[in-house]
Order: C-alpha cells, then sequence, then structure tokens
C-alpha cells in the first residue's frame, strides 16, 4: 500500500554552477516515513546508478537542530503547521501526488548544492551582539536576580528559535527579522540582558541589514511557517528597542 | 514608512469628515473649502497653513512612496532567484500582500483626483467650477466610470490601510502580543469608516441625493 | 580479533590526595598559570562546539588564548547536545530537600555501579553549582516559578529535585548560551570558527599532539592545523549501532583516529539504553526518537499480562494488564534508572508481551494521569512531548497510551583521560561525552550535560593552562605532519575507488544490526563471539563492495557517510572485545551469564572493579587497567527495589 511520487528538485552543482529543477519517480513510500527517509530512498537507488544522490541538510531529525529545511510546493518545510522537514511524514502526501522541493531562496543564502545553502549570515548576526558578555567563573549566585515568571516565558518562547532560516526563506521580502527579534526579544526581556539591550538591538539589526536581508513589511509568513511558532511581537520589540537605541 | 503612512491616515480621516459636510449642502461645503484656505487667518496670512498642510502631505507621499520602492528593492535583491513552485501564504491575509499594488492604485487615483477636483482639468465643471460644484458635476449618473473608477480606489484605501494601520503599530514598536487582536480590529474599524464616509459622498452625488 | 594482551597498568597520577572536597581546589592552586602576554601566542584547537567544545573554546578565548574551532554542521549552534531534553543537574539545593554537593557525588558514583573515579565525580558535583550560575547569567531562560526564582524536578532515580530545565529543550538553552559566548570570542578574533569542516586525524609529534588534518566538506579540501594543544570534544559513539537516539551525523572517527594515534580508549562497550523512545515503524527508518524520561514521572508502563494479546490497549481490562515495573520494583516503580527499565522492558517483549508492530514496544499510559490531574495539566507539562510523539506515529496519546522501546542513548567509554582532561597523548585533551567520563557503567539522567558544561567552561580552562604553561614545544615534525595527510588522502581515495555494489549506509545498517543483536541490551560470550566474527567479514565486504558516488573534491555526503561507516567497524570490534572481557555485569553493560536469582545486573568487583583502558596495537588491542579505589562511598550492590 506504499505511495507513489513525483518529486521536482532543485538540482546545483556548486555555488557557481547554474541549477534546474529534475524531475525524479519514488515508489512505494510509506505513509510512516518522513519526508527525509522517503529522500534518503530516493538517495541510496541514485548512489547505486552511479548518479549523485540529492545533497540536504539534516542532523537531529527530531526538529531541534535546525539543519534541515527545504520548500515545498512553495511552502518553507511544507504544509504542516509548526513542523520542520525532518519531522514531516508521508501521511501528509496524497498518492500520485507532485511535490516541488527547492531550496531556501536568499541572496544571503547562497545554494551551496542542491538544497543545501549557506547561512552563516546567522551567525553573524548573532556576533554583532546576540549574547550576554559575561566571561566564564564570573557570574553571581543564579538566585541573587528573581525573574518575573511571565517574562521568563515569553523569554523562553522566544528563545526557542533553532536558526533554520524558514523565517527568510517564507518572508515575500527575504527578511530575517523573525530570526533576529527572536534572540533581541529572548535576551531584552531578561534582567541578565539588560545592560546590553539597546547596543544589542542596534548591532544585530544593522548587521541583518547589511547581509542583504530584505526589510520587514509586516507580512507575518514568516511566522506562520516558523516550526517553532515564534510570534509576531518579538518583531515589534526588536523595531522598539531598535528605535529607542538609534534616537 | 510608519510615520508617513500615519500623517497621510490622519490627513484622511479629516478629509473625510470634510467630504461629508456636502451633505449639509452647497453652503457648508463650499464654506468648509474656503475656510481650508483661511485658516489661521489674520495670524497667517491666506492659503499659508494650507499650503503647509499641502507640503507635509505631498513629502508624506514621496517620503511613503520612497520608502516603498527601496522596501520593494530590497526585497527583490535579497531573493534574486524566485520559487519555482507557486508560493502559498501561510499567514492568510491578502490586504498584506497587495499593499505595493494597492499603494500604486491609490496613487493613480491621487493624480487623476487632482486633476479632477482640485484642479478641474478633468472635471466638466472646468478650472474656476466651486468645488461644490465640481463635486455634483464630477459624480453625475452619467459619469458611472468616474464614480466606479472612485469606488474602486477607495476601496484599495480600506485594504491598504487594514493593514497599513496595525502594521504602522508594529513597525514602531508600539504593539504587543495582546495587542495585536484589538489593533487589527481598529485597523479594520476605521478603514471601514473611511471607505463608507468617503464612498457615501459620489455615491449620493449619483443617485441624486445631493444636487 | 578475540585476542588482546595485557599490558602496564594505568594509573591516573594528576589527581591530588587528601581530602576529597580539597582536591579541585589544590589542583587548581597547583595548576602552573599563562603569563597574559603568551596566551595570545598559544595556539589551541577544539575539535566540537556541543556543550564541551562549544564551552571550552569561549572559555580558553576569554582568557586569551588563540583558538581554532571545528565543526561539521554549518553552524556550531547544532551540535548534538542541541537535542538534549530533560535537564541538567546540579547540587544547588534550592530546594532544601536534603541535597548537598556530597549527595550528587554519592548517587553518581552508586548511580554509575562503582566504576568511575571518585575524585573526578566529586569535582564534577562541586562544579555543577557554578554551571547554573553561570548559564542563568548568559541568559538561559530556566524554568521559573512564580516567585521568580528557579524551578526543580526531580529526575530518573534521584530521590531529591535538583534537575533543573527549561521545558523539553534543556540542551538546546544551554547549548545556545554556550553558541552565544563562542560567537562573542569570535567576533572579537579570539576564536576562529570552521564550520562543515570535518576532522580526519590528528597529527603527532614527538609524541605530542600538535594539529590536526581536516576536510574542508565544502570544497573538499585537505588541510592541515597545527597547535600546542588539541582539545576533542566531538561527542558519543552511539551511532556504531546505526538506529539510535543520536544525531545523523554523530561519529567516532575523531577520537578513533586519535586512538590509532595513540590514545588509549576506555570502557568502550559501556553503552547506554534509554527506556523511552519511540518504536521502530519500518526497514526504512534513519533514526530512533527519545521521549523524555520526565514522562515516567506520570505516565505507567505496562503490556498485557498473556503473551501474544493482540487486542487495542482499550479493549484490555485492567486486570489483565501488568504494571511490570511498579511490580518488581514498588519502591521506585516507573521511574527506577534508565538501564533497569530498559532490560525490563526487553524483558517482556521477549515473553511475547511486547505491543505494537512486531511486537517491540511497551505502553506508556497517561490515562491515570489525564484522570487525576486533568487534561490541560498533563498538556501542560507534556504538550510538546505529546506533539513530538503524534507528528512521529499519527496516534493521539491523550486517548491511546503511547507505545515505547528502548534505544541506544549514550556511550560511557571513550578515550581515557587523567584527572587534567588529558589523555595518554600529552597535549591531547579530551572532553564531554568523548572522553570515559565520569559517568563509571551508567550515567544518570541530566548528567551529561552537567559533566560537558564543567568540563569545557571550568576543568579543562585551568588544567590545559598547566600543559601550556610548560611549552612552547618546540618545531613540528614536518614528516609527522605529511604522513598524516597522506594517510587521510589515502583513506579517501580508497574509498571512492572501490566502485562496488553497495552503499556505505546499507552497510552501517547491517553493522548496526549486528550490534543491536549482540552486544545491545544483553550480551553473551556467545553473541559477543558471533560478532566479532562477523564484524571483519562484513568489514572486508565493506572495504571490497561499497559504492562511494561523486569526487572528492566537492561536497560529497556519502563520502562523509562512508569514512564514518569505516570507523565505526573498527570501533564495534573494539567495543565487542571489551564485552567479551568484561564477564560481570555493571551498568550499561549486561552480561547474561552475570545476573542474580531475581535477573538483575551482578557485579564482579573482585576482578572487574577497574576502567578497562585499551591501548592500539598492530597485533591487536592491549589492555591496560587502572584500578579504582573507593574510600568514601563504599561499593554495595544496588538495589532499587
Ligand atoms: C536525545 C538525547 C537527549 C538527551 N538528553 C539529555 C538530558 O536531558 N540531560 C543530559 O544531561 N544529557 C542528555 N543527553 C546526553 C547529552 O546530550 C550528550 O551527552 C552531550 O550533549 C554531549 O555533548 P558533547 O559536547 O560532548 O558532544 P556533542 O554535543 O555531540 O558535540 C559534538 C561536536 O563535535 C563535532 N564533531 C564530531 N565529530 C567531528 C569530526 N570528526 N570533526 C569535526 N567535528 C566533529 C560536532 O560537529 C559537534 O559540534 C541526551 C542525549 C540525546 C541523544
Ligand atoms: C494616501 C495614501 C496612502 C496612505 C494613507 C498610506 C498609508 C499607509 C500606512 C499607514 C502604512 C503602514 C506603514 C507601516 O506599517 O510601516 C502603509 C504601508 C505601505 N504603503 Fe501606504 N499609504 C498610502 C499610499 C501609498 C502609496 C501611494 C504607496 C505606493 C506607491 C504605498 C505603499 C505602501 C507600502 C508598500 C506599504 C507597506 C510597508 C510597511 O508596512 O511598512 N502607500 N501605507
Ligand atoms: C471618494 C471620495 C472623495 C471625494 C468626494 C473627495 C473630494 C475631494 C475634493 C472636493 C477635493 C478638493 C478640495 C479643495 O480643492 O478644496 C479633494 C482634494 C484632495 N483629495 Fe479627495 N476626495 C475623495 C477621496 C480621496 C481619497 C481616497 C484620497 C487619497 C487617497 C484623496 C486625496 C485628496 C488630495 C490629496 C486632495 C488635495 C488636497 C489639497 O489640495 O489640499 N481624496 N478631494
Ligand atoms: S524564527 Fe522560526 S523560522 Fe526563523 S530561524 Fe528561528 S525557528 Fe526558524
Ligand atoms: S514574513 Fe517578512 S515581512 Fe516581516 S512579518 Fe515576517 S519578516
Ligand atoms: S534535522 Fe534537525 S531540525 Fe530537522
Amino acid at each position: 500500500m506504499g505511495m507513489n511520487l513525483t518529486l521536482k528538485v532543485w538540482r546545483q552543482k556548486g555555488p557557481q554552477d547554474e541549477g534546474r529543477m529534475v524531475t525524479y519517480r519514488v515508489e512505494d513510500v510509506s505513509p510512516d516515513m518522513s519526508f527525509l527517509e522517503m529522500l534518503d530512498v530516493l538517495n541510496e537507488g541514485l548512489i547505486l546508478e552511479g548518479d549523485d544522490p540529492i545533497a540536504f541538510d539534516h542532523d537531529c531529525r527530531e526538529g531541534i537542530c535546525g539543519m534541515c529545511g527545504m520548500v515545498i510546493n512553495g511552502v518553507a518545510h511544507g504544509e504542516q503547521v509548526a513542523t520542520t522537514t525532518c519531522q514531516l511524514h508521508m501521511r501528509h502526501f496524497a498518492d500520485n501526488a507532485v511535490i516541488t522541493i527547492e531550496p531556501w531562496r536568499a541572496a544571503p543564502f547562497p545554494v551551496v548544492k542542491d538544497l543545501v545553502v549557506d547561512r552563516s549570515a546567522f551567525d553573524r548576526i548573532i556576533q554583532a551582539g546576540g549574547f550576554v558578555s559575561v566571561p566564564a567563573g564570573s557570574a553571581p549566585d543564579a538566585h541573587s536576580v528573581p525573574v518575573k515568571k511571565d517574562d521568563a516565558d515569553a523569554a523562553f518562547d522566544a528563545a526557542t528559535c533553532i536558526g533554520c532560516g524558514a523565517c527568510v526563506a517564507a518572508c515575500p521580502n527575504g527578511s530575517a527579522s523573525l530570526f533576529t527579534a527572536a534572540k533581541i526579544t529572548h535576551l531584552g526581556l531578561l534582567p541578565q540582558g539588560q545592560p546590553e539591550r539597546d547596543s544589542r538591538a542596534r548591532a544585530m539589526v544593522e548587521q541583518m541589514d547589511a547581509e542583504g536581508f530584505g526589510g520587514c513589511t509586516n507580512t507575518g509568513e514568516c511566522t506562520a511557517v516558523c516550526p517553532k511558532g515564534i510570534p509576531l511581537d518579538t518583531i515589534a520589540r526588536m523595531n522598539h528597542d531598535f528605535l529607542k537605541a538609534s534616537r | 514608512m510608519a510615520v508617513t503612512g500615519a500623517i497621510l491616515v490622519l490627513f484622511l480621516l479629516g478629509h473625510m469628515a470634510g467630504n461629508l459636510k456636502s451633505f449639509f449642502g452647497a453652503e457648508a461645503f463650499n464654506t468648509y473649502a474656503e475656510f481650508l484656505r483661511t485658516m489661521g487667518e489674520p495670524l497667517v496670512p491666506r492659503r499659508v497653513l494650507l499650503t503647509l498642510v499641502e507640503v507635509v502631505l505631498t513629502a508624506s507621499v514621496v517620503l511613503h512612496m520612497w520608502s516603498a520602492v527601496s522596501l520593494a528593492r530590497r526585497a527583490r535583491k535579497a531573493r534574486p532567484v524566485k520559487y519555482a513552485a507557486k508560493r502559498k501564504s501561510q499567514a492568510g491575509g491578502y490586504a498584506t500582500h497587495i499593499m505595493r499594488w494597492g499603494g500604486l492604485t491609490i496613487l493613480l487615483f491621487v493624480v487623476w483626483h487632482l486633476l479632477d477636483l482640485t484642479f478641474g482639468v478633468v472635471n466638466p465643471a472646468g478650472w474656476d467650477g466651486t468645488p461644490y460644484e465640481k463635486l455634483v458635476e464630477g459624480f453625475a449618473p452619467s459619469r458611472w466610470w468616474v464614480t466606479a473608477f472612485y469606488v474602486l480606489a477607495v476601496v484599495m484605501v480600506g485594504l491598504h490601510l487594514r493593514h497599513g494601520l496595525w502594521s504602522a503599530f508594529q513597525t514602531l514598536g508600539l504593539a504587543g502580543s495582546r495587542s495585536y487582536r484589538p489593533l487589527k480590529a481598529v485597523a479594520a474599524v476605521v478603514s471601514a469608516v473611511l471607505v463608507l464616509g468617503f464612498l457615501v459622498v459620489p455615491v449620493a452625488v449619483m443617485i441624486g441625493v445631493i444636487k | 580479533m578475540t585476542n588482546y594482551t595485557v599490558g602496564e597498568p594505568i594509573r591516573d597520577t594528576r589527581a591530588p590526595e587528601g581530602p576529597i572536597e580539597d582536591r579541585w581546589e589544590k589542583r587548581k592552586f597547583s595548576a602552573k598559570l599563562v603569563n597574559p602576554a603568551n596566551k595570545r601566542k598559544l595556539h589551541v584547537i577544539v575539535v566540537g562546539t556541543g556543550l564541551a567544545g562549544g564551552s571550552a573554546a569561549a572559555t580558553l578565548g576569554e582568557l586569551g588564548y588563540n583558538v581554532t574551532s571545528f565543526c561539521y554542521q554549518d553552524s556550531p549552534r547544532r551540535a548534538h547536545s542541541i537535542a538534549a531534553q530533560g535537564g541538567i543537574n546540579a547540587a544547588k539545593n534550592y530546594r532544601g530537600d536534603g541535597d548537598s554537593i556530597y549527595r550528587l557525588f554519592y548517587d553518581t558514583v552508586k548511580g554509575g555501579d562503582f566504576r568511575a573515579r571518585e575524585s573526578n565525580v566529586y569535582r564534577l558535583a562541586q562544579v555543577s553549582v557554578n554551571i547554573i550560575d553561570q548559564a542563568v547569567a548568559q541568559g538561559v531562560p530556566f524554568a521559573r516559578e512564580y516567585g521568580g526564582l528557579l524551578d526543580t524536578r526531580s529526575f530518573g532515580g534521584a530521590q531529591v529535585s535538583r534537575t533543573f530545565y527549561a521545558r523539553g529543550q534543556t540542551g538546546q538553552q544551554l547549548l545556545l548560551g554556550a553558541y552565544q559566548a563562542l560567537e562573542r570570542q569570535i567576533a572579537a578574533g579570539t576564536v576562529k570558527m570552521n564550520t562543515r569542516h570535518e576532522m580526519l586525524d590528528l597529527i603527532v609529534s614527538d609524541g605530542r599532539a600538535r594539529g590536526v588534518i581536516v576536510r574542508d566538506m565544502v570544497t573538499g579540501e585537505i588541510e592541515r592545523h597545527l597547535a600546542d594543544a588539541v582539545v576533542l570534544a566531538s561527542g558519543g559513539y552511539g551511532n556504531v549501532f546505526f538506529l539510535s537516539t543520536n544525531a545523523k551525523g554523530c561519529n567516532t572517527t575523531a577520537i578513533w583516529r586519535a586512538h590509532r594515534r595513540g590514545a588509549m580508549f576506555a570502557n568502550p562497550c559501556y553503552t547506554q539504553i534509554h527506556p523511552t523512545c519511540i518504536p521502530v515503524s519500518g526497514e526504512y527508518q534513519s533514526k530512533l526518537t527519545l521521549m523524555s524520561e520526565s514522562l515516567r514521572n506520570d505516565g505507567r508502563v505496562w503490556v498485557p499480562v498473556k503473551a501474544g494479546d493482540d487486542r487495542p490497549a482499550s479493549q484490555i481490562p485492567e486486570d489483565e494488564r501488568d504494571y511490570y515495573l511498579e511490580r518488581i520494583y514498588p519502591a521506585f516503580g516507573n521511574l527506577v534508572p534508565r538501564d533497569i527499565a530498559s532490560r525490563a522492558a526487553k524483558n517482556v517483549c521477549d515473553e511475547g508481551r511486547g505491543v505494537g508492530p512486531g511486537g517491540l514496544g511497551v505502553y506508556l499510559d497517561f490515562a491515570d494521569a489525564i484522570r487525576r490531574l486533568g487534561r490541560e495539566a498533563v498538556e501542560k507539562k507534556y504538550g510538546n512531548l505529546f506533539e513530538m510523539y503524534e507528528r512521529i506515529t499519527g496516534e493521539d496519546p491523550y486517548t491511546q497510551p503511547m507505545r515505547i522501546y528502548p534505544a541506544v542513548h549514550y556511550t560511557m567509554g571513550g578515550l581515557w583521560v587523567d584527572y587534567d582532561l588529558q589523555s595518554t597523548i600529552p597535549g591531547l585533551f579530551v572532553i564531554g561525552e568523548a572522553n570515559f567520563s565520569d559517568h563509571g557503567a551508567n550515567r544518570l539522567g541530566a548528567s551529561a550535560l552537567m559533566q560537558g558544561l564543567a568540563d569545557g567552561y571550568f576543568v579543562l580552562p585551568t588544567t590545559i593552562g598547566d600543559y601550556l604553561a610548560n611549552g612552547p614545544y618546540g618545531e613540528i615534525d614536518e614528516q609527522a605532519v605529511a604522513e598524516a595527510e597522506t594517510a587521510v588522502r589515502e583513506k579517501i581515495e580508497r574509498l571512492l575507488s572501490v566502485d562496488g555494489d553497495r552503499t556505505p549506509d546499507s552497510y552501517h545498517r547491517e553493522l548496526g544490526k549486528l550490534m543491536w543483536d549482540y552486544c545491545g541490551m544483553e550480551r553473551t560470550e556467545e553473541s559477543l563471539r558471533k560478532a566479532l566474527e562477523r564484524i571483519p567479514e562484513l568489514r572486508e565486504e565493506f572495504w571490497r563492495n561499497v559504492k562511494v558516488s561523486g569526487t572528492a573534491e566537492e561536497l560529497n555526503q556519502v563520502l562523509e557517510r562512508a569514512g564514518r561507516v569505516a570507523d565505526f567497524f573498527d570501533l564495534a570490534e573494539l567495543m565487542c572485545l571489551d564485552a567479551l572481557h568484561r564477564t560481570e555485569s555493571c551498568g550499561g553493560h549486561f552480561r547474561a551469564e552475570s545476573q542474580d536469582a531475581d535477573g538483575e545486573a551482578l557485579r564482579d568487583d573482585e576482578n572487574f572493579a577497574y576502567v578497562a583502558a585499551w591501548e592500539y596495537g598492530e597485533q591487536g588491542p592491549v589492555l591496560h587497567r587502572e584500578e579504582l579505589d573507593y574510600e568514601y562511598v563504599k561499593m554495595s550492590q544496588r538495589s532499587y527495589k
């Protein structure tokens, strides 16, 4: 009772090469397979035929490392809400479906190969200020500063970002606002993050712009595809802190 | 973007209120138009304040458009290669996705509108008609297509603002998770009021309530 | 390879003598300091950016050393530590429930079934307190109570509430804290980060670790990086079983290559099997997903009383269910330590009472908890886990019991290190899960995160200074470098040139199955001998018949996997040998021949109270024993009844 599928996959040999969509058939796919396992099966076949298997990023395969990610039928991580590509299962597809698979598309995320993109721009945004400066061993007792539970919970919601980049992939403007705002919100809500709050917001937003991401026009596509449901008010918070810091 | 947008919204609110004066007859409307020009007299000379308003408005429109264009250009640069599959909106809300087209329509409309009711170039009442005459003649039933164009444009304005209004709060960092629902509701109500407020006038003219 | 020779015993010469509470202070004081002006000139390589490597690189950078860091993912933030769910232990005693450094020390030694060093474990318990302070200061959003103070919970087998947690994502939040500290140093220029780089060999010059050979996984370029000291923080090797809860890329290559270059490998057979994982659903399965152990706080484990009972759970009446953990271990019930819960599950499945496809599963039932606490409360506590379960299985755990089965989760073995975390190769330090660690034969829940961060933030930065202060260690022998580089190139070329007709994954799968069947939850002399016969055959076939497509000069994921599988073969053999030679049962190593009348693990302290440190030898492995003495915690049989 396996499913038969037609895949249209973006193939690109290297960063400088031209890419194109290539069509594959996969047969007898179990509905219990994950999307990546379905690709594994296709790849095993390609290897044996001496073809280049489809390169894609993945590691944890349980929705937490943020390594996987592809645009499936026009939707980042596929249409299943709050789900990473690795946690998407084939039972959500119809038999004989045609599935298009593309890499994240954004100038600051150049394609490395096939579905693999370079997301180091995210690391550089964090480098600009996504931290609290506290050398090991210099910390006061953990209970010396209580944190309101509401703040701690809201900070946590923002902190769950896995850095996958789906927000950028989905944003009509190619904006990295949700990712950047998530970190600004996480640290900005905690007492420990206060001393660097202004400089952090300014530096991170400036780095985001310098990387070539687009601007946010509040279309909300990012939250809708975000596997961790990072809320849109993080962006309001980022704007607030940024405007305050820029005054 | 948000600041200029907000200025334009304030103008629209005032403008709508003014337009509604046409229901009180030619006198009231023309007096209102005249008032616009004599505002502040004798402290400031005739038309100075109005001109000031016009300058601010023009600047806002220009800046607003400039930000819109630069945002669009950044967006294009940020995604040089498009997706092959048609991207499906996951956020819903078509209003958010027609901001640029909406804006463009509004722009075209304003040009026409100025030629029509301010300068009277395309208006049967001509350059020297009183504002009230321009209004009544411009929306005469025989010129139903003008009215239709206005309706379309005003609906566009409504849609633009339904997103734009709460979006401005978001952009200015004044929104929070708890304020989204009320904000969006307010945006929807204000847009609806504006649309209705603007539309009753041409429609009233067309069906002869105002003549 | 059932033959090995026995070499000289080995001793840890770095742990100070004297009262256990003072040892770490003493060592810190006796460690030589490096002149701040010289630190910049001292170059340290750190392989791995998990909790251990990330925190170490950041801290060494803060101290002013010149650090180069590597990871195989596209960002240091994605190291496997990110997946840890449950929590991190610390002897803060914020609850006032009788916890203390000494108690954490005691529980860890006992939990490890008396196969860990007292000095190390005591230090770990001491440092645990600082980890929480450090993490909180970095902005790690641990769970809090309404008063604004940190919340804790009790975790698998502990009777005090000492586990700090951040919902079900503790590892993620701790790793992001370390990652952010690391990125700060990268921005400051003290750490140079190389992502998508895989370490393929260690450079040993004049008997000292002086660098690594890495492959740029994007361009395929083979690079040499030289340094004054090398730190391996490359994680565990549970993926030798193919199916495990580890991330797909976890590998043994870094430590195995170091082993080949002279670092001893300790206790390779100690493997932890986690009792609560989602069972395998089919042949194509690529990995197993862990369900946090915290589920056992409220879920009840059961199987049907009758073997072969294939009615759906809802149709099995209460008196035909066997809540076997509650029955066998009334004192701890569903909360017995991992090894015990895992083996109990295996036993009931072996009796034919397992549920789900292939009878490889037991129920974890929340019906009682939902009745008692209400659905909402259960949702609040476990909502994200339930969702994850439903996403994977398509079944709703609110209305039907979850199915769980044990899976390979953690490896207590690793490179042998002394109290300074230095391996048997001078200048090679090993931290985190990659070393043979402080957990003895069995790691307690929430202790791996603690150990990784203790090593990285607090222990290594002190002890490595002592080594570096004695430097510089002179010119690096160009021949040693060239030799290592050539070895790497040759291995790659060899893999590419076989051009057979089986994929690396298919070999890995077969090796994993073999290991699970013969060297898994229960080991016997017979099974291990069989494995030791099969592994070399399979390896020989691998080298004759593997198919690696593509070239070496590009991003080639097949080549990456093939290289890792090749090392897993060698490691698997050593694991089986270690398991065969240790004829006792202890912690994560259960030898069927060594059990008591009730079927519980039976240790043999007389003959096996030692760390088995294996030296690589062309003529076969050489065993060096490190005797373990217990001055503070009296050796006793573990009992959870
Ligand atoms: C699902 C799951 C849940 C867990 N939950 C808990 C828990 O609740 N509490 C707890 O205490 N412990 C838990 N553990 C155990 C704990 O997560 C790990 O033991 C710990 O995170 C290991 O950290 P590490 O820094 O040693 O290695 P890792 O985090 O595995 O990092 C390894 C690093 O080495 C790099 N690397 C590896 N090989 C190479 C190479 N050849 N070349 C270059 N780089 C390389 C990788 O890129 C990575 O950066 C859990 C484990 C799993 C699998
Ligand atoms: C008089 C008419 C107009 C009014 C009242 C108006 C008002 C607004 C407001 C309030 C916003 C939200 C700002 C924000 O969220 O930052 C907005 C956004 C926008 N407007 Fe207009 N606008 C008008 C005309 C135009 C025109 C002529 C264009 C284009 C040529 C345009 C294009 C846009 C775009 C693209 C946005 C989205 C940007 C964003 O949300 O930040 N608008 N507009
Ligand atoms: C459909 C209903 C509308 C009616 C009946 C109407 C009517 C008028 C009239 C009569 C004038 C001339 C006033 C004067 O010269 O004193 C005017 C000016 C103007 N209108 Fe409208 N208008 C309408 C909608 C709009 C909309 C939707 C916009 C903008 C998006 C707009 C923008 C303007 C502008 C910019 C001016 C010029 C103001 C000035 O010169 O100070 N109007 N309008
Ligand atoms: S905000 Fe969401 S979509 Fe964006 S990187 Fe983070 S987790 Fe991914
Ligand atoms: S989709 Fe893009 S426009 Fe803003 S709200 Fe999200 S970043
Ligand atoms: S592979 Fe880690 S999130 Fe998908």
